[in-house]
This record gives C-alpha cells, structure tokens and sequence, in this order.
C-alpha cells in the first residue's frame, strides 16, 4: 500500500496548504491546457507543442515561450505576474510569452514539481517568485549552453536580448525556438546557485504590462467552471437547511416526479437536498417544487442580537487570551490625563464571487475528475478522492479560472464534497454539474467572522498616547475550521494586525503600555477566510479609534499617529507616501473632509486617505481615494492599481450591507436586500506604489483594511460624530 | 417550439414557456457567454440586447419573446472582437475575473447607442450592473474611451498608479 491509498488529509486551510504531501503515483493525462474537455487533457504531454526545458517553461519552434502557472487566476492577476517574473530571468520577448495552467494531478504525478498551488493569503506571487524566477534563469542558461554548443565557442562570449542568441565574435545568431529542443537535453544547471538579476533592473517585471488573460473575457468565449458542457451531463440545485446546524428529515419526490427535464431528488448529506436533471433550470424549478421537511435544530431561535449580546459579553470579560503585554496598561490609564475608550462592532459579511459556487464531477472505472474554480486545486483534489473514494492517483482536477474567490474557494471545498456526493448517486461515467442559486451563496457562505472590539487609551498632558488596551471579542475562524486546533481561546489569528512580530501584520504604533486581548465568541455561523481576512475588521478598530483619540488629544490625525509610528519607519513611510500624494493637510472644495488610515497585513504596509462628502440628508460620498502601498517588490504594477481599486470597491460593500441573522439564518439572500458597491459609488482611486525592495509582501489583499477606516474617519471630520458600527445607520446611507 | 433568433440566426428550442431568456441562451442554445449571477435582475450579468435595448434576460420568460424579435448575446456583438466597446475594453484592460464582463459590454453597448458621449453622471445612472471585482473606473475610462472622449477617459485614469522609489 501507497501513500496514494491513505484517507486525503482533513481540509483545513493551513492542512491543505501546507501539508498535501504528495510522493509518487502516475496519472492519465499529460501536460495538458487542461480546459473543459477531458479528452483533451488525455491528448498526453505534446499539448504544449514545443520543447520543455524546464517544469515552468516549455519552447517551440515558432518562438513561443510558454510559462506555465501553477496558482489560481481568479481575476487578481497573478497569472501574468508570474509570467514576467519567469520572461524577466528567461530574457525573451514578452510578446511571444503564452501562458498554460497546472492541475494538481499533474502536479502530483511529477512528485510536485510546481510546489504549492494553493492560492490565498495574498501569496501567489510572494511565495513563489523565488523558484519560478531561478526556473526562468535555468532555462536562459540552457537554451544559450545549446548555442554555445552548436557554435562550439565558450558560452559566456553569448549574449541574448528578446529571446535572440547572439555571438559577437563569429558574427552568429539564432533563437530560443531554434535551440530549444537541444536546451531541453541538457542537464539543468544547480537552480540555487543561479544569481537573480537585481530587481531595480528589471525590464519585464516591475513594468507596465497588459494582462495576458484579456482577449476571451471580451467576446464571452472564455469558459468558467460554471460554463461546462459534458457529453451526458446531467445538472444539480441544491437547498441546505436554511438554518446552520439544522437538519434534512424527509423530501416528497412524487410531487415533482411529473416536471420536465427527468427531475430526481436526493440527499446529498445530513443537512443537504439536491434534485438532478437535465438542465440546471429544471432542476432549479423541481427542487423549489419540491416539499422537503428540515429539522432546524437547537439554532433556530438565534437572533442578530443574542450574538451581539454574547460578543458584548466577551468585552467586559475577566478570562481572556492576552496576546501583547508591554508595560502596565492598568497603571498607566488609571494615572493618564484623559482617558478615551470607545467600542465598535463589525458584522459577518459575505464573499460574494460573481460566478455562484459550482463544480463538475464524474466519477467512472475507478477514475474521479473534477472541473472547478478553485483557490485550492490540490485542496479540491484532497476533497475528490476522500468524498469518492478513489485513490488521489487516480484522480484529476481540471483547474478552471474563478469568477472571484476573495477565500471563499480555497480552504473550503463544500461545493466539490457535494458534487462528488451527488455523482456518486448516479448511474458510474454520469458527469454531474452542481450550481447553487444565488440564494445558497448568500445564506451559506463562511462568512468574514463578526466581533466587536472596546479600546482603551490613555493620554498625557501634551495628547501623547501613553497606554492603549485592545480588547476584541468575536468569532474565530480556526475554531470553525477545528474546534480542537485553538486552545483555551488562544487565537492569535483573530488579532492579525495587532501583532508585534514584524513581517507580516505588525502593529506599527509603539505606545510604551500596551495589551491586546482576544476574547473567543463563537456563533453557529460558519466563518471564514475573506479577503484580507481579519485584518479587516481590526484595522477598522484601531484605526476608527486612532482616529477618536487624535480627536480627544486636539491632534491633527496624521501627526498623532507620526509620532506613535517612530519605531516602524515602513509604516511611517507608507502613511506620509498616502498623506502626500493625497495633499494633507491643503485645502478642499466646500464641504469634502478627508480621513486617514494605516495597516499592515499580509506582509505590505498600507495607508489611505478618503475625501468625503455628507450631505444634510446623511448622504456619503466618497469622491476621491488615495492609498499606499509597499509591497516590497512591485512586480505587476498594472494589476496592484486594480487590486487596490477591488478592494475600495469591497470595502465599501461593507458600508451598504451585512449578512445578519434572524431564526438562526442569514436573511440577506439576495442583492435585493444585499446592496453591492456599484458604479455610483466608486470614487476616484489613485495609488501609490512606493516598493523599498528588500522583503515581498502581498498585493490582492493588504490595502483593503485601510479602506473603511479612512472613509469613516471623513464621516467623522464631516459630521463630528464617530461611526462605530457596519454597515452605515443612523441616518447614513452610502451613495 | 419556440423559434429564437438569437445573433442573426434563427434557433428552435424545447424548453417551457417559463424558462428564462438567461436559461434557453445557456442551456439550450449553449451560448454561455451570458452569465448568470443572480435570476432577479439585480447583477446583470445576464444582460443581452431585445431589439437593440438592454435588457436582464434572467427575468424575461421565454413566453416574452416574440417571434421577430431580435437578440443579440455577447457573441454576436461582432464576429472578431473588434466592437468599440470591446476595443476600448482592451485597450484598458479592464476584466480582472471577467465573469461580469460580457453583461457590462452589453449594457456599455446599449448606453453609447443611446447616449454617444455620456458623462460622468450619465454612466452612473445606467451602468448598474455589479462586478464584485471592482472594475468600475476602468469601465469608465473604457467607455469614455469607446465614446472618443479621449479627455474624460484620461481624466479617470489620472494618477491611476504611481511608482515612487
Ligand atoms: S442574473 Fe440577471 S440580473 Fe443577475
Ligand atoms: S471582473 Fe470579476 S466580477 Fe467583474
């Protein structure tokens, strides 16, 4: 027995991610594009045509160097990052780069060669550029080793520029596609002692490029997961118990027995109902036809403020997890000049990928395939084999682009369990496509986790802050993901952001007392990993309170966090970058007010400034937007412009509109009573990428937690009143 | 049976009179250029052109649409991608996932036949369809562009991004 025949390793994130040990096994199916046919990806490895030199880049004859991607394309451009990352070593002409897609069974059958797939925590480029960049750099020296040896003249008198080999001295030249099946042979040179070209001298990455991914988005021919065709293919709706916990008793399947499309119900699992038929909208129809008994459980009383009140609980509570402890906080607030404390609450909020959940599966002759948009490819191949069966060597998963992912389709993989569960009851070699309404997405999401937070600070005579305590109170998603994993309510997860281990999601102000305290609430609504994760909420915490206690002490609000940011020159840097570009501190037209954040997540340093309107009705505008970012090494500058502009738009959804509970559901199950920022509300977003080259942060999700901070703070310069819950209320409406 | 022209060419289809016109185009006709986001007109990702007006085709019952009537899905706009529209959107690269691309190239569409160089506050009131992405300024800057109101679209792309190192 195999390591292949061992039961897949539950699918925690952190599990998933890190610890998908893959040995040996051999897989049907080469190196193929991998898209919607699987016949195609049978046609075995000369799919890409040309020449491998390595894993990650593949030549051919006609000049076109593929750069083969093993991270998800879910919109945030990491695609074609990694791509200029690979051209910039390679030395070819970015005009003849291609790009093809891994799936993890490939990955697998070649003992992981592309490393991890797993594309979440803002990492698809920061933790691969190394590797992907030393293939690039093999590849140059093999492709120019093949010249030199064709020429039979010593390899460091070659030069190349665009893919073109040149030897100055026999007046020789050729190209990449004419050695490339030479270069291949070769043995490859030691990828760690290859030397990196100085990034402040890059000539692909770090410029302006258009994305690669473009063309087929514009004529609707590119196919989501959502978007597969399979001979014989049948299509699922799925209803779960309204109520989280809640259980599926009984259904009437004579009741639709009648309908069109050959609808057949079944269970998918303990809280699952799904009906099957020949075209999604059949299916649709029969299952809202169909009468279904649920056994709500002991959650179905549970309403929005008996989780607000159980959260509230948590924030005078004596037993707590207590992360930082510099000084005596208790001490120095009760000697402080003036004391400011304030509390704030953050709701769930749901992820709301464009393309509702969905996968394909068919299980057939011991074989189990999967067609997904996935954040978590080897994740979803984990979850094939355990809910099928059928050994991980004998399964593949067909990697399509995501029509968003924003977390929602990486750790957890609730939507290939139950397409696998719904092939199973079918006839073996019946491919099964499952999409969920709109409905099911919304009221069963695993939502970015509710807290409430109280702040404590203590200032001096001159308004310098002396003391500052952090107490948050709220969900944890490792205790949803496993119970077991947090002990005692030790979640240091939950504090992201207030962290004093630098690199990732340092606190940047330095008072001399400092507490941060984390109470655990859980609630019996699943949470979960959504863009930025919790840095969201607690950076709107610290800095909405930041914010206040600049306000007590009669402090400009950039300076008072200047002065408390000394000892964390970066996120010093970053706040004056923002504060700059944005002109603090100038004057604005009549009635705009401007407001200040900054955070750290992610491995980035992030800072924004929001110009503001409110109008006599309560009506907020936010015109303009300023954020900065250092990232470290700005690799595709084109695409941290969009991602910033993604998360502006993301965070401020979060002022329009929650998922709040009622009967122990989520009643907000549709963009009816779901508002999403549109047009209308997107201001003006300028960014600054100020890269200091000597770490790699995250790109996709470090500035959005400065987003809704820096826009309340406006509020506040606007109307004098802080704002210390979401979404907007109290007469305020996001316009 | 209903007949359908979807794209210059006439299709017959089985599929109840309540189907929605997202449903039949996906479905029957396997045009899955038009998305579905959300079956209540509130996203429209599912927007197609009914004779030359942009419409939510996930709220239109097959039974709405007459025999003459014209529809025009993202994969007729034109046969090689070279619409205004989609040239524009390329040209400023604006899909990040793309999902609700198709649905804003339609309802772009439809707002420059009616409106040839909208505002501002004209591309407000009629670009109402979601993209959770966030593409929104570089869907204006593309249809300004597309307009030939090449200041507007330089206005809106204004310090889009600067390096400072
Ligand atoms: S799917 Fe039709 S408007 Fe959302
Ligand atoms: S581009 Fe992703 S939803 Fe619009």
């Amino acid at each position: 027995m195999n390591d292949m025949t061992k039961p897949a390793l539950p699918l925690l994130e952190s599990v998933a991610r890190r610890d998908f040990l893959l040995t040996s096994g051999v897989v049907g199916g080469g190196l193929a594009l991998g898209m919607y046919l699987p016949e195609l990806a049978l046609a075995a490895d000369s799919v890409s045509g040309g020449a491998e030199i390595n894993a990650w880049v593949v030549i051919r004859p006609d000049e076109s160097c593929v750069i083969r991607i093993a991270r998800s394309e879910m919109g945030q451009g990491t695609l074609t990052g990694l791509a200029q990352l690979v051209a910039e070593e390679l030395d070819c002409d970015w005009k003849n780069v291609k790009t093809e897609h891994i799936n993890p069974g490939q990955n697998f059958s070649r003992k992981r060669v592309w490393g991890d797939m797993s594309t979440g925590g803002s990492r698809g480029i920061r933790t691969s550029q190394d590797y992907v960049r030393r293939a690039g750099a093999a590849a140059r020296m093999m492709l120019l080793q093949a010249a030199a040896d064709q020429w039979k003249v010593p390899v460091g008198e070659l030069s190349v520029d665009k893919g073109v080999i040149k030897h100055a001295a026999s007046s020789q030249s050729t190209t990449y596609g004419a050695v490339a099946e030479a270069a291949s042979k070769l043995t490859p040179p030691d990828e760690k002692a290859l030397k990196l070209r100085d990034p402040r001298q890059w000539k692909i990455a770090g410029k302006p490029v258009k994305r690669l991914d473009t063309d087929d988005k514009l004529d609707g021919s590119k196919k989501f997961a959502v978007d597969m065709v399979l001979p014989g293919m049948l299509c699922a709706a799925i209803h779960q118990c309204p109520v989280f916990g809640g259980k599926l008793v009984s259904f009437d399947e004579s009741k639709i027995a009648s309908l069109p499309g050959k609808p057949k119900a079944l269970r998918v699992d303990e809280s699952t109902v799904a009906v099957v038929a020949d075209t999604w909208w059949r299916a649709k129809k029969a299952l809202d036809a169909l009468p279904v008994v649920w056994d709500e459980g002991p959650n179905a009383k549970v309403s929005q403020a008996d989780i607000i009140a159980h959260l509230t609980e948590g924030l005078g509570a004596k037993e707590v997890y207590v992360n930082i402890n510099e000084g005596d906080v208790t001490k120095a607030l009760s000697q402080a000049h003036k004391k400011v404390e304030a509390s704030y609450t953050s709701p769930f909020i749901p992820h709301v990928c464009m393309e509702p959940m969905n996968a394909t599966v068919r299980l057939s002759d011991g074989k189990a395939e999967a067609w997904v948009g996935t954040q978590n490819a080897e994740g979803s191949m984990a979850t094939l084999s355990q809910t099928s069966g059928i050994p991980l060597a004998n399964c593949e998963v067909y990697k399509m682009d995501l029509g968003g992912g924003f977390g929602r389709r990486g750790g957890t993989q609730d939507f290939v369990k139950q397409a696998t569960l719904i092939a199973k009851q079918l006839p073996p070699g019946t491919p099964v496509k499952l999409l969920w309404s709109r409905e099911e997405d919304l009221s069963h999401d695993f939502y970015r986790p509710i807290a409430r937070a109280k702040l404590t600070a203590g200032l001096d005579a001159k308004g310098h802050m002396t003391a500052l305590n952090i107490r948050v109170s709220g969900q944890s998603i490792n205790a949803w993901v496993n119970p077991a994993a947090v002990k005692d309510g030790e979640d240091e997860r939950q504090l992201q952001g207030f962290w004093k281990a630098p690199g990732d999601a340092q606190l940047g102000y330095s008072p001399a007392n400092l507490r941060s305290e984390y109470a655990m609430r859980n609630t019996h609504v699943p949470v979960g990993p959504w863009r930025g994760v919790n840095t969201n909420q607690n950076g709107y915490f610290l800095e909405c309170f930041m914010e206040e206690a600049a306000h007590a002490a009669g402090k400009d609000s950039v300076e008072f966090r200047r002065a408390l940011l000394q000892e964390h020159p970066k996120h010093l840097a970053i706040l004056n970058a923002a504060a700059d570009k944005a002109g603090w501190g100038k004057p604005l037209p009549a009635g705009r007010h401007r407001g200040v954040a900054q955070f750290m997540g992610y491995g980035s340093y992030s800072a924004a400034v929001a110009e503001v309107s409110v109008s006599a009705k309560g009506e907020v505008k936010v015109h303009r937007m300023v954020l900065a970012t250092n990232c470290g090494h700005a690799v595709s500058v084109e695409q941290i412009s969009t991602q910033v502009q993604g998360g502006v738009s993301m965070g401020l959804s979060v002022l329009l509109a929650q998922s709040s509970v009622a009967k122990g559901r989520i009643q907000e199950t549709n963009f009816n009573k779901l508002p999403i920022t549109r047009m209308v509300n997107m201001p003006h977003v300028e960014t600054v990428i100020a890269p200091t080259f000597d770490f790699w942060g995250g790109v996709g999700e470090p500035t959005i937690c400065v987003v809704v901070p820096s826009v309340l703070n406006a509020i506040f310069a606007a109307t004098g009143k802080p704002v210390r819950s979401l979404p907007l209320s109290n007469g305020l409406k996001l316009v | 049976m209903a007949k359908l022209n979807v794209n210059g060419k006439v299709h017959e289809v089985q599929a109840e009179a309540d189907t929605p016109l997202l449903w039949v185009i996906r479905e029957h006709i396997g045009l899955t250029g038009t998305k579905f986001g959300c079956g209540i007109a509130q996203c429209g990702a599912c927007s197609v052109h009914l004779n030359g007006k942009v419409v939510r085709s996930c709220v239109i019952p097959l039974m709405a649409v007459k025999e003459g009537d014209k529809i025009t899905t993202i994969e007729g706009l034109s046969t090689d991608a070279t619409h205004a529209v989609q040239k524009a959107w390329k040209q400023i690269d604006v899909p990040q996932c793309g999902y609700c691309q198709s649905g804003q190239i339609m309802a772009a569409v439809a707002l420059l036949a009616k409106t040839p160089k909208p505002t501002n506050a004209q591309i407000d009131a009629s670009m109402t369809n979601i993209c959770r992405c966030g593409t929104y300024q570089r869907i204006r800057a593309a249809i300004h562009t597309a307009a030939g109101n090449s200041v507007a679209a330089a206005e809106v792309m204004a310090n889009e991004h600067t390096v400072v190192i």
